[in-house]
Formats: structure tokens, C-alpha cells, sequence
């Protein structure tokens, strides 16, 4: 055994700030002072504190090293590991008090966190299964099999209170049971792993730190719901979720966790991967599993559920990373400990990947019920820049946006939904007075429009005319019919559309237009822009006080709608001004305000 | 049978389980609209992508509105299929149709048959919300030699989808793109020419709107009918008299051969003449062509290709063409009865009448649209001129009645003009699925036996059934037959063939649905087979009803063999009645 | 439409790729991946051999590759550059990172450099929120992006 492990983020974000570099460093610095055989250096998955990454945490001590460069390697082997001393200039310093942290259980980034489904990101390495082993990994599996019919299995899960982490909420156990009361001569469990929320990595960050969750789980389902084959369904774009998930499967099989008579039991199961290849609409589990048979991914509709009919018309169970990562730990804790945690109806915690304008960007595993208001301001850290809080984005394209209103409102699948959003996957964007909420509906529509299968007339069609009266609107030609247009198109694509993501794309339209309202009113009544985003409703002026008449900004002008003697004020012609802001970035003398 | 009780507006209605909402209110009356749907029962095959949303219902409970077409009825539902909050989300779905489809209406060649038109209609829409900023999708136009496409037009309903690939397996067409430009379309969005397409329309006659169309040929037959140097022959499909009369308000099933002789006279055709007169000299030709293989085989011959396959067909010509390049031997190499005709008119009949091949024009009224392709082939044509000029519809003779203003219903019963109008009951069901061989067992019986038939009726050889298969009693000698109506059933026989499955020794094979009846020249049947037994009805009465039912007692069969072309399978008739296939295989 | 003909080597390599997931047409989206690894892009003869071998209709191949935003039929660019354009991204300022892209190489989103060096395209969040906004030039990240780094970012590829 090594006296001190050097674990070094090796998620997407750190791994694009040289964390492998930092890797390969404090290796050559432990060789040279000839510590091999003291300190080991693991790389493991995310540890969610994004914003200050790449880190490096020491054990046993726990020691939270942020914002690491590899050049800092020499100095953590140098004064840590060998010296006993902490380098301080690398800890993590409280934004409000100006002290160092050292321990990451005392920084407000992680003081409200609870890990269950991220149990294991940061602290093992993913890509060797005895480490997942070490921490009680395939016990839950082995408990199962050895302890539990499939129902009793089952009424666990459904004990548990979990809801399916993907976006509606469907209680887990009660998936289970109608997949397992459905009589097949074969079945198949399917993991979706193709993440598409624009803004959310949470089921990355689990696959890459902790992929032996996800295999446990689903041999899990597979014993409860009778079937020997997993399919994960997983994002091309995901190179190093699929290495690693591919080498803990092999390990898993070599280990006998996988393939026939699993453990000694009667019990069989194997799983390969089926990659995803771009589409949103994949993420909803009918399309999906078209996607798996080769085919174009477009959602028919239920019924027949997959629980029915599913992948190759069999009875399949689909639930999503986060959803499964939950599973193993409610065998190993009970159901009754998982269900002490949140609320009424939403039960255990929910990972958000918190980002935008915030200041602690990262991935968050928090309690249901906890408010938007300690997410933002004790985790997150508050607004970035001192800026003031002005929304929070939370569903993605499916759904809406929370307001200073709902800041003290508990968070869970329920209250988000009344509040006009929903959970979807979890991604949390912060936004602050400088964001249009305009432009913010109008980059959900495009979003949604370019991943719109095209199968149904208000998706493929209705979605359109929305992004081309918001484009309307955001270059100022919107009108009051408009927005009332806009909102019954909202409204009848969310009645009509096809599918669950169809009817849920209105969401953040609607969402605007209840929570914002004024913001639209200015763009259509006043032709402004208040966040100032709307480049066709920002108007530029030049203040004659300041105007030095150096000419630059009329010689840079692209359409000349800049006159003026030289040293002597000019002025913009607004008629012909395009918006284009040359003349605003040019100046040197902060003569042009913009309104 | 396990049923389900609920209400329809109000209406309590009893139906099996599994029944859909759409099913379920059409048998408690109620009508709710619908477009993508379609629903081709005699082939077992349903398109319900569920995808127009035109059909949406309001389901107590239910947090969204339901698609009546693919929603189940369940215990105690309590539906609503006209409340506000329907009328409103349909309005705005058709408008959003609308608002993405091309308004030229007025000149669209389904204006009045278009589905998307009547909606529009049906739900009062007189005017497109946020029309101003509306783009549209569009897409390249595509002019094959027997259909267009205007995909700007297309709705996305699949229909042609499913026709081309589940009942077809042409697989020429696939849902391509996603999200606004979604679109069905041929690989690359090429043109239907370089796809596997076999051009057997079945797409058109699905459409329900002005997207799939065929290649409009009446402008030119009007010209050359308005010029005074040229011969204008005409000759009618059998399956175009059993159609014609439902463009003029007759029930399906009215056979109008009297009036639809007299229309063309009175449209200005110089010569009118039936295409049954072709098809009794097909049987002459395919009929001896397979007794002929049947003899050689029976005594031994090991070259012969069994069975044999009748190729009257254009789309199955193309089809096989296209996917059994290694079978091109085996099809009889008798033309169609199109071709037939065209080729005796233009030598045999030109030379009669005492004018210049160039100077006749041939013009054919057909139930298809591979006509219009078949009789464009290079090798039906001498010296660039075509043995059939132009090939109409049954749809666009009515439109040209129409366009001139004739009064179709008080029109007298008038005959063919000979010698090319002679025909016999053989020749009449050509047009119906499994009349080919019928008509081929009637002549080859009697002369493989040298006894007269006592029953010309084969019952054992009709019907609707996709794939048939009958064994008849040549004298001691079992002759067995196969038959095929659309080309998916066709690829089900090839295949079962060419795994040993079948040992037939000859097939009948037609590419769309009841055979030619339902061919995409047709009256449009968008798969509602009722129209498709009326019409084999009035075939197979018109047959019975023919003093003359064995093609080759039609004596103006006889005279021409006798004066012109010899004997069957002569030389001549080689050179003017057989064609030979080219491989092409499939894309 | 860029036009590869293909020899009997690549067509062995579309076969062996076809044998390997048993030539069934559910594999399709499989293959497709295959397919395109090997040779960088999906073009019009690519997909037919992929129809033959799996005797499906050359139409439904299309209809997949046309559904998926990461099967392409043009070949990408020596280093694709991938925007991301996530919603962290987006409020990060990514619209000005893509304008300042297309700027420097003087193409849009979705084009190739005449030389071949650079292709740019959108895609959706790759989990690097905390950098945002981001873009990928080949298989490296590069994070906190503003409009005037672009120029010496893009520079320092040979």
C-alpha cells in the first residue's frame, strides 16, 4: 500500500486544461525524488469543481489543490509529499473571506453537496474495477442475487421512492415491475447515454469516473426485469466515456460480473455498446431504440411502451446514467435511508451541471428540495462578476426558466414543473441582467428546430414559425399579434406534438413569456433590447463631448453612415447604421454609447 | 371477443379491444378528419405514422390531446372529438401545413382531389398566421418520364413511403433530412430516374396531395388531334372502362366501354381501338411461347427456364429488371399489349389504311403510369419514332372529355372501329389480377389438349389474395400457376422460387394492387380497396357477357396472322411482338 | 458532391466492415460508424456498397445518414474545429467565437478551408461547461475563449 494517493481529475474539463500533463509530471517528480513506492498517482474521474480545475486532491490528508499547472507538479512532490507541507498557493482560497481551504469538505462548493450518484467520481480510478470493488462495488449485485427474487428486488427499488432521472420522473421500480410482468423469451435493459441537453455532462462525468455503477446496475435490472442482454446507447462524441465504459465491461467479465452464471447464480447477463449519431431526439426512448435497430430516430407513439414492446418489439427497460447510478446504493443502504433524503415525492439528490454566469461552474449532486437560492449562492458561489441574478435555465430545450421568485421554492421533479419548467436531465444555467431572455428563448428554438425529427406537422413546422417570429421580434419588427400568435402556437405544440420532446420545446417560450413578459414588450412596443443583446435593436451614438473627431470609427464604418469634419464631433446616421458595433469597439476614446 | 365500452361525444360505443379511437368513432358515425392516415386493408397494410396530428381528440384525463389513428380505446374513455380546445389545435395544425405549401391551388393538378385542400376547407381557413416570415422548405422538382415530384407539396403523411418500400419493396423512397427539410425522397434526393424506382405509380396513387403526379401527356394528344396531316389511332386499356365512369359520377364497378367509344370518337380520334385486341394477340404469342417451353420440358429438354413470367406489366418489367438481373431469361419476351398494339398499328394497320408510319399517331388511355415510361423504351420505337406516341390515364381522358365540354352520361353506347377493335372476354380481364393466365389457360388448354374447354371460367385463378397458387388439369398433365399482385408479393414468389420453395410452370405478375383496376392511372383509390372489387366485378362481367371468350377464336386475330404476321412466334412476330430485357441492377 | 471511386480494396474494406456485424440491416448505424472512421466521410459510392452488403435499399441508407448530424458526406478538414454551442457556451459569448472563426478562415460553419487545413462545425455541449466557452480542434480542447484569441489559436497549427 502506498502512504499517500495523488488523485488528478482526469474529466473533459481538467483533461483540456493539461491535466494529463499534470499526470505525467508529478510521475517524473516522484521518480526523481525516488517516492515511487510512498505516493501513487491516480487519474479518476470528474470531481465536479469545474471552474477551479484541474485539481489535485492528496490523500489521506484530502488536501484540495485547484487550478494545478502542470509546471506546479515539482513543488506538490517536493513540499507535500515529501515535506509534509502544504503548498498553499494552490488551495482553494473562500471568495468571501480570503482564507485558504485545504479540505474540500469545508468550501461551500461541497459543504450542501450529497454524493450518491457521483459517490465515486474523483475518488477511484474508472478505469481499474478492484478500486470500484474496494468500495463495496458489485456487493449491491451479489446481495441481489444471493438475497432477493426479482420482486423483492423490485418493491426495493419501488420502496426507494426513485424517479427516473432523465426528465419526466417515471418511478423506477414501477418501470421495472411492468417490464418484468411482461412474458418475453428474451428482454433487454437499456442504458440511454446519449446526453444531448445542451448544457449538461452529468452522464459523462459518471461513465467516465465511475462506469462500474452503470454495469451493476443494469445486471441489476436485468435480474429484475428477466433479461440477459444490456444495451448502452451512448454519444459518438464521447471518446473517453466509451474507452472507459469498454474497459470496465471487459474487466467485469473477467471478473465473472458479467456473462453466464453470474457470481455462482443461475443468473446471466452481458451488455455491448450502440453508439448514438447526433440527435437530440434520440434521448426519448422510442426514438432511441430505433436508433438502435438502425434506423432513423424518430419517437412513434405510446403506446406501446418499450416495457411492452421495445428494442427488436421485445420488453425493454430504459432508464438513463444517473437513474442507474442510483441503484447499486439503495441495495447496499436500503431503500428507507435513500428515501430520508428530498422531498415528499421527489426522493434522494439530483446532479445538476451547474454553469453560465456563475462562479463556481461545475457538476453538483444536491438533496430534492434544496432552493435555487443555496444552489446559487452557496454552491455556486453567486454571480459572476457582481452582476445581478436574473434567471436559471433548467431543462434545457424542454424547459423553462425560475426567477428571483422561485430563488426560496424546493427543487424537485414536482415544483419545477409547476413553476413552468421541468427536471430534464439537470442542466442549470445561470443567467444575469446582461442575458436577453429574447435571444435565450430564441437559442432554445433554434436548438430545437435543427434537432426536430421532422416527424409531426407542429414540431416540424410549428417550431419553425415560433424561431421566425422571435427572429422577428429580436430584430425589431415584432408585433403585439405576435406575441399572442406565439403563445398559441406554444400552446397547441405542446397539446399536439408527438412526442414527450416535442411537447415540452414550447417550454422555454413559455416559460419567457410568463417570467419576462416585459422583456418582449420592450422589443415589440419600444424596439429595445434591455439586456442590450439584440444587435439589430442596439443603436449607437457618438457623444459630441468626447468625440476627439479622429476619424477612426467613419474610416472603419462599413456601410460610411459615419460623418463628421475631422476634429470635430461626428455623428451616426441611423438610418443607415447596420448595428454592426465596428465603430463602438474602434473608438479610443469611449465617445460611442449604445442604448 | 373481449370489448371495451366508451363515449364519442357523448355517443356510447362498443368495440373489440384494439380497436383505435378513429376506428371506433367511424362505426358510431362520426367522422374525424384525417391525413397522413391511410388504411389499405385488402393488402394488410395500415400507414399510421401518426405524424399529421390532424386527427387529434380530446381524451378526459389525458394531460395532451390524442392521435385518434394510433390511440387504443380503453374501458370508460370519454372522448371528445370536436371540443374548442380540438377545433383550435387542428385549425392551427392545417394552418401550419398551410403555411409551408405552396398556394397555387388554382393550377395544381390535384386541385379539387386534394386532401390538404379539403381540410383547409373543412376547417374554414381564410387566412395563414405569420404567413409573412413563413419560409417555405422547397426542394429540386423532379420530372421522370411517367411521374413528377414536387416535394414542396409533400406533408409528410409517408403514404408513398410505405407504398414504395412495405407493399412495393421497390425501396425507391425513404424519409431523408430531419426537422424542417425532412422530406421523402430517392437517395441524395436524386431523380427518380436514377433510383431503383420502377415507376409503377402506386406513390401517386396514394398522395394526397399535389406532391406525386404524373407526367401530363394531354396537351400533346390535343395538338396532334388538331393537326390535320396526322392519323390519330387511340386504343383502351381493359381495365379503363371499369374506372372511367366514377369520374363521371357512375358507382364503382360501371363498366362504360359504349360511352367511353364514343367520347373518343367525339374528341376527334380518327380511329378508336381496344387494347383487348392486343391482349388476345398477347395470349396468341405468350400463350404459345409457354406451351412451347412446357412441351420441351416435359420431353426432356434441360435448357428450358420454367416457369415462365408474363411480362404485359411495365412496372414489373422495370422491377425485375432492376432486382433479378440474373433471371432476364426466364420472363416471356412477349411485349405488353400496349407495345403490341402500337407496333401492328404503325406496320399492319398504316399499310392498310395507306399512310406513312410518321403520319399516324398511336395514343393509349391506360390504368398506369409506366406506360407512359414503357412506351418511351428506345427499342419500341423505329428510327426515333415511337410505336406509341403518347400514353393518357385514365385521369387525363376524363379530364380531356371534360376540357371539351362533352356530356359523358348522355352519351350513346357506340362500338370499336376495326380491324384492330375486335375482342374477347380473354382480352377483357387482362385488367384484373390473375386475367392474364386465366386468359393464357384458356387458349393454351385447347390447344395443348386439342379439346374444347367445357368451362372457360378458372375460378381457382381470381380473387384478391396477394400471392395465389392453382394447379390446372391439362389432360392428365398438372399444370401448375402461380400468381402475384404487387410487387412486394412478387419479390415473395421470386425469392421462394429461387430457393427451391415452388415449382411452377408459369407466373402472372402484376405490380399494383387487384392488378390493373388499381393502377396508379386510375381513378385515385388512396388504398380504399372497395373501389378495387367493384372494379374486378365489372371485369369479370364484361367477360361473361363477350359471345367470344377464347383469344384466339377472335377472328380478327385470326385474319391478322392470316394476312400479315404468319403464325405465332414467326419471324415477324419476333420482330414486332418480342422484346428482350437489360439488366440494371439495383442502386 | 465530393465523387470517390472506389476499389476493390475499399470495397473489401465496406465488406469486411458489413461481415463483421453480420450484414443485418439493424446494424446499419454500426457499419455506418465504421465506415466513416475508415474513410474520414460518407460519400454517395460509400453508401451504396453499404446497401449492397446489407441488401437494403440505398434510399433508407441515406435516410439515416441524412437524419444524423455526425454521419457526413463531405470530407472534414486536416483539424475539424468543433464549437461548441451549449447553453453555458451561448451566454459565455460562443456566437462571437464562431463569427471570429469564420472571420480568420474565411468560411461559414459547416465548410472546409480551400486548402483542406481547417473545417468548422457546431456541435452540442461536450461537458466542458466549466471552460466555456470552448471549441475542439481535433481531439484538444481550448477553453475560455474570447474573440481575440482565435487568430493565434488557429496560428499555431502547422
Amino acid at each position: 500500500m502506498y502512504k499517500m494517493q495523488l488523485l488528478v481529475c482526469g474529466g473533459t474539463g481538467c483533461r483540456a486544461s493539461a491535466s494529463a500533463q499534470i499526470v505525467e509530471n508529478l510521475n517524473a517528480s516522484l521518480k526523481a525524488h525516488g517516492l515511487e513506492e510512498d505516493a501513487q498517482v491516480v487519474t479518476t474521474g470528474c470531481f465536479g469543481f469545474c471552474e477551479k480545475g484541474p485539481i489535485v486532491k492528496v490523500i489521506p490528508d484530502n488536501t484540495f489543490y485547484t487550478q494545478v499547472k502542470p509546471e506546479d507538479a515539482e513543488e506538490i512532490i517536493a513540499e507535500h509529499v515529501l515535506k509534509g507541507r502544504k503548498v498553499t498557493r494552490l488551495l482553494y482560497e473562500n471568495p468571501k473571506t480570503q482564507e485558504h481551504v485545504a479540505d474540500s469538505k469545508h468550501m461551500g462548493f461541497y459543504q450542501k453537496q450529497i454524493r450518491i450518484a457521483l459517490r465515486n467520481c474523483g475518488f477511484i480510478n474508472p478505469e481499474n474495477i478492484d478500486e470500484y470493488i474496494a468500495r463495496d462495488g458489485y456487493s449491491a449485485l451479489a446481495q441481489v442475487l444471493a438475497d432477493l427474487t426479482p420482486q423483492q428486488a423490485i418493491d426495493m427499488v419501488k420502496q426507494s421512492g426513485l424517479r427516473g432521472r432523465g426528465g419526466a420522473g417515471f418511478p423506477t421500480g414501477l418501470k421495472w415491475e411492468i417490464a418484468s410482468k411482461n412474458s418475453a423469451d428474451q428482454k433487454y435493459v437499456v442504458c440511454n447515454a446519449d446526453e444531448g441537453d445542451p448544457g449538461a455532462f452529468m452522464d459523462r462525468s459518471i461513465l467516465e469516473g465511475d462506469p462500474n455503477s452503470i454495469i451493476e446496475a443494469m445486471a441489476i435490472c436485468g435480474y429484475c426485469i428477466g433479461a440477459s442482454k444490456g444495451l448502452v446507447y451512448i454519444r459518438a462524441e464521447y471518446p473517453l466515456a466509451i474507452k472507459r465504459l469498454q474497459i470496465a465491461i471487459e474487466q467485469a467479465r473477467e471478473c465473472g460480473l458479467l456473462g453466464e452464471n453470474i457470481l455462482g447464480s443461475k443468473f446471466s447477463f452481458d451488455m455491448e455498446l450502440r453508439y448514438g449519431a447526433g440527435a437530440f431526439v434520440c434521448g426519448e426512448e422510442t426514438a432511441l431504440i430505433h436508433s438502435m435497430e438502425g434506423s432513423r430516430g424518430e419517437p412513434t407513439f405510446k403506446p406501446p411502451f418499450p416495457a411492452q414492446s421495445g428494442y427488436l418489439g421485445k420488453p425493454t427497460n430504459v432508464n438513463n446514467v444517473e437513474t442507474y447510478a442510483n441503484i447499486p446504493v439503495i441495495f447496499l443502504k436500503g431503500p428507507e435511508w435513500f428515501s430520508s433524503i428530498g422531498t415528499e415525492k421527489s426522493k434522494g439528490t439530483k446532479v445538476f451541471a451547474l454553469a453560465g454566469k456563475i462562479n463556481n461552474v461545475g457538476l453538483i449532486e444536491v438533496p430534492m428540495g434544496i432552493t435555487l437560492r443555496e444552489i446559487i449562492y452557496e454552491i455556486g458561489g453567486g454571480i459572476k462578476g457582481g452582476k445581478k441574478f436574473k434567471a436559471v435555465q433548467t431543462g434545457g430545450p424542454s424547459g423553462g426558466c425560475l426567477t428571483q421568485k422561485h430563488l426560496d421554492t424546493p427543487i424537485d421533479f414536482d415544483s419545477l414543473v409547476a413553476a413552468g419548467s421541468m427536471m430534464g436531465s439537470g442542466g442549470m444555467i445561470v443567467m444575469d441582467e446582461d442575458d436577453c431572455m429574447v435571444g435565450i428563448a430564441k437559442f432554445y428554438l433554434e436548438f430545437i428546430v435543427e434537432e426536430s425529427c421532422g416527424k409531426c406537422t407542429p414540431c416540424r413546422v410549428g417550431n419553425k414559425r415560433m424561431l421566425e417570429l422571435l427572429e422577428k421580434i429580436c430584430n425589431g419588427k415584432g408585433n403585439m399579434g405576435d406575441l399572442e400568435q406565439l403563445r398559441n402556437l406554444a400552446l397547441v405544440i405542446k397539446d399536439t406534438a408527438l412526442c414527450g420532446l416535442g411537447q415540452t420545446s414550447p417550454n422555454p417560450v413559455l416559460s419567457t413569456l410568463d417570467n419576462f413578459y416585459d422583456e418582449y414588450l420592450a422589443h415589440v412596443q419600444d424596439k429595445v433590447c434591455p439586456a442590450g443583446q439584440c444587435r439589430a435593436l442596439r443603436h449607437y451614438f457618438i457623444n459630441p463631448d468626447v468625440c476627439t473627431g479622429c476619424t477612426l470609427c467613419a474610416r472603419n464604418c462599413p456601410v460610411q453612415a459615419i460623418t463628421g469634419e475631422k476634429r470635430q464631433p461626428h455623428t451616426i446616421n441611423q438610418e443607415i447604421c447596420i448595428h454592426c458595433g465596428v465603430c463602438y469597439q474602434k473608438c479610443k476614446f469611449n465617445a460611442i454609447t449604445v442604448q | 371477443m373481449e370489448t371495451i365500452k366508451l363515449t364519442i361525444d357523448n355517443k356510447a360505443v362498443e368495440v373489440p379491444k384494439g380497436t383505435t379511437v378513429l376506428k371506433a368513432a367511424k362505426q358510431a358515425g362520426i367522422h374525424i378528419p384525417t391525413l397522413c392516415y391511410m388504411n389499405m386493408e385488402h393488402l394488410g397494410i395500415e400507414n399510421k405514422p401518426g405524424g399529421c396530428r390532424v386527427c387529434v381528440c380530446e381524451v378526459q384525463g389525458r394531460k395532451t390531446l390524442v392521435p385518434a389513428c394510433v390511440t387504443e380505446c380503453t374501458e370508460g374513455m370519454d372522448v371528445k372529438t370536436h371540443s374548442l380546445r380540438v377545433l383550435n389545435s387542428r385549425r392551427t395544425v392545417v394552418e401550419l401545413l398551410l403555411s409551408d405549401h405552396p398556394k397555387d391551388c388554382l393550377t395544381c393538378l390535384k386541385s379539387g382531389r386534394c386532401e390538404l385542400q379539403a381540410l383547409a376547407n373543412m376547417m374554414g381557413i381564410r387566412e395563414i398566421h405569420c404567413e409573412a416570415t413563413a419560409a417555405m422548405s422547397t426542394y429540386r422538382k423532379d420530372a421522370s418520364p411517367a411521374l413528377i415530384r414536387d416535394m414542396d407539396k409533400c406533408v409528410m403523411c409517408r403514404s408513398c413511403e410505405t407504398v414504395c418500400n412495405d407493399v412495393q419493396t421497390v425501396g425507391a423512397l425513404s424519409a431523408v433530412n430531419r426537422g424542417f427539410m425532412a422530406v421523402v425522397a430517392p437517395a441524395f434526393e436524386q431523380e427518380l430516374t436514377d433510383s431503383p424506382c420502377t415507376f409503377c405509380g402506386q406513390c401517386v396513387a396514394v398522395c394526397p396531395t399535389g406532391a406525386l403526379t404524373e407526367v401530363d401527356h394531354t396537351p400533346k394528344v390535343i395538338r396532334a388531334l388538331a393537326d390535320p396531316a396526322k392519323t390519330v389511332v387511340v386504343q383502351t386499356a381493359p381495365a379503363v372502362r371499369a374506372a372511367l365512369g366514377e369520374e363521371f359520377g357512375y358507382p364503382a364497378g360501371t363498366s362504360v366501354t359504349g360511352k367511353m367509344a364514343a367520347a373518343l370518337r367525339a374528341l376527334g380520334f380518327d380511329k378508336v381501338f381496344d387494347t383487348d385486341f392486343a391482349a388476345d394477340l398477347t395470349i396468341m404469342e405468350e400463350g404459345t411461347e409457354l406451351l412451347d417451353r412446357i412441351s420441351r420440358h416435359l420431353q426432356g429438354d434441360k435448357s428450358v427456364r420454367l416457369p415462365i413470367l408474363t411480362s404485359c406489366c411495365p412496372a414489373w418489367v422495370n422491377f425485375f429488371e432492376c432486382n433479378y438481373p440474373d433471371m432476364l431469361d426466364v420472363p416471356s419476351t412477349a411485349r405488353s399489349p400496349q407495345q403490341m398494339f402500337g407496333s401492328v398499328a404503325k406496320t399492319y394497320l398504316a399499310k392498310k389504311m395507306g399512310i406513312k408510319r410518321e403520319d399516324m399517331v398511336v395514343v393509349s388511355i391506360m390504368p398506369c403510369l409506366a406506360k407512359k415510361y414503357e412506351c418511351q423504351r428506345e427499342e419500341f420505337s423505329v428510327d426515333g419514332n415511337p410505336d406509341v406516341d403518347y400514353a393518357l390515364s385514365t385521369r387525363e381522358l376524363a379530364q380531356l372529355i371534360k376540357m371539351a365540354n362533352i356530356d359523358f352520361r348522355s352519351l350513346p353506347d357506340e362500338d370499336f372501329d376495326h380491324p384492330m377493335g375486335e375482342s374477347t372476354g380473354a382480352g377483357v380481364i387482362f385488367g384484373v389480377t390473375g386475367g392474364v393466365i386465366e386468359a393464357a389457360t384458356r387458349t393454351a388448354y385447347e390447344v395443348f389438349t386439342g379439346k374444347k374447354l367445357e368451362k372457360v371460367d378458372f375460378t381457382e385463378l381470381r380473387g384478391l389474395e396477394g400471392i395465389r397458387t392453382a394447379t390446372v388439369d391439362f389432360n392428365g398433365t398438372p399444370i401448375h400457376i402461380g400468381i402475384a399482385h404487387t410487387l412486394g408479393n412478387a419479390r415473395k414468389l421470386l425469392d421462394g422460387i429461387k430457393k427451391g420453395m415452388y415449382n411452377f410452370h408459369a407466373i402472372e405478375i402484376m405490380a399494383c394492387p387487384g392488378g390493373c383496376i388499381g393502377g396508379a392511372g386510375q381513378p385515385l383509390h388512396r388504398g380504399n380497396s372497395s373501389f378495387i372489387k367493384a372494379r374486378m366485378e365489372a371485369i369479370y362481367k364484361e367477360d361473361a357477357g363477350k359471345p367470344i371468350r377464347k383469344s384466339h377464336e377472335n377472328p380478327e386475330i385470326i385474319a391478322l396472322y392470316e394476312d400479315f404476321l404468319g403464325k405465332p412466334l414467326s419471324e415477324k412476330s419476333h420482330h414486332l411482338l418480342h422484346t428482350h430485357y437489360f439488366g440494371h441492377p439495383k442502386k | 458532391m465530393n465523387k470517390l471511386i472506389l476499389n476493390d480494396c475499399h470495397k473489401k474494406t465496406i465488406k469486411d466492415i458489413c461481415d463483421s456485424f453480420g450484414n443485418k440491416p439493424g446494424e446499419l448505424i454500426n457499419v455506418l460508424h465504421k465506415t466513416q472512421e475508415h474513410f474520414g466521410y460518407l460519400p454517395e459510392e460509400v453508401q451504396n456498397e453499404v446497401a449492397v452488403n446489407l441488401n437494403m435499399p440505398l434510399a433508407k441508407v441515406y435516410g439515416v445518414v441524412s437524419f444524423y448530424t455526425f454521419f457526413t458526406m463531405t470530407p472534414k478538414g486536416k483539424y475539424p474545429i468543433s464549437i461548441c454551442m451549449g447553453t453555458a457556451c451561448f451566454v459565455r459569448g460562443a456566437e462571437k467565437i464562431v463569427e471570429a472563426v469564420e472571420k480568420e478562415l474565411n468560411i461559414k460553419v459547416g465548410g472546409v478551408t480551400e486548402d483542406g487545413k481547417f473545417s468548422v462545425d457546431c456541435l452540442r455541449c461536450i461537458g466542458a461547461c466549466g471552460l466555456a466557452p470552448v471549441m475542439m480542434i481535433g481531439g484538444k480542447v481550448h477553453g475560455r475563449l474570447e474573440p481575440g484569441m482565435i487568430k493565434g489559436i488557429l496560428d499555431s497549427y502547422e
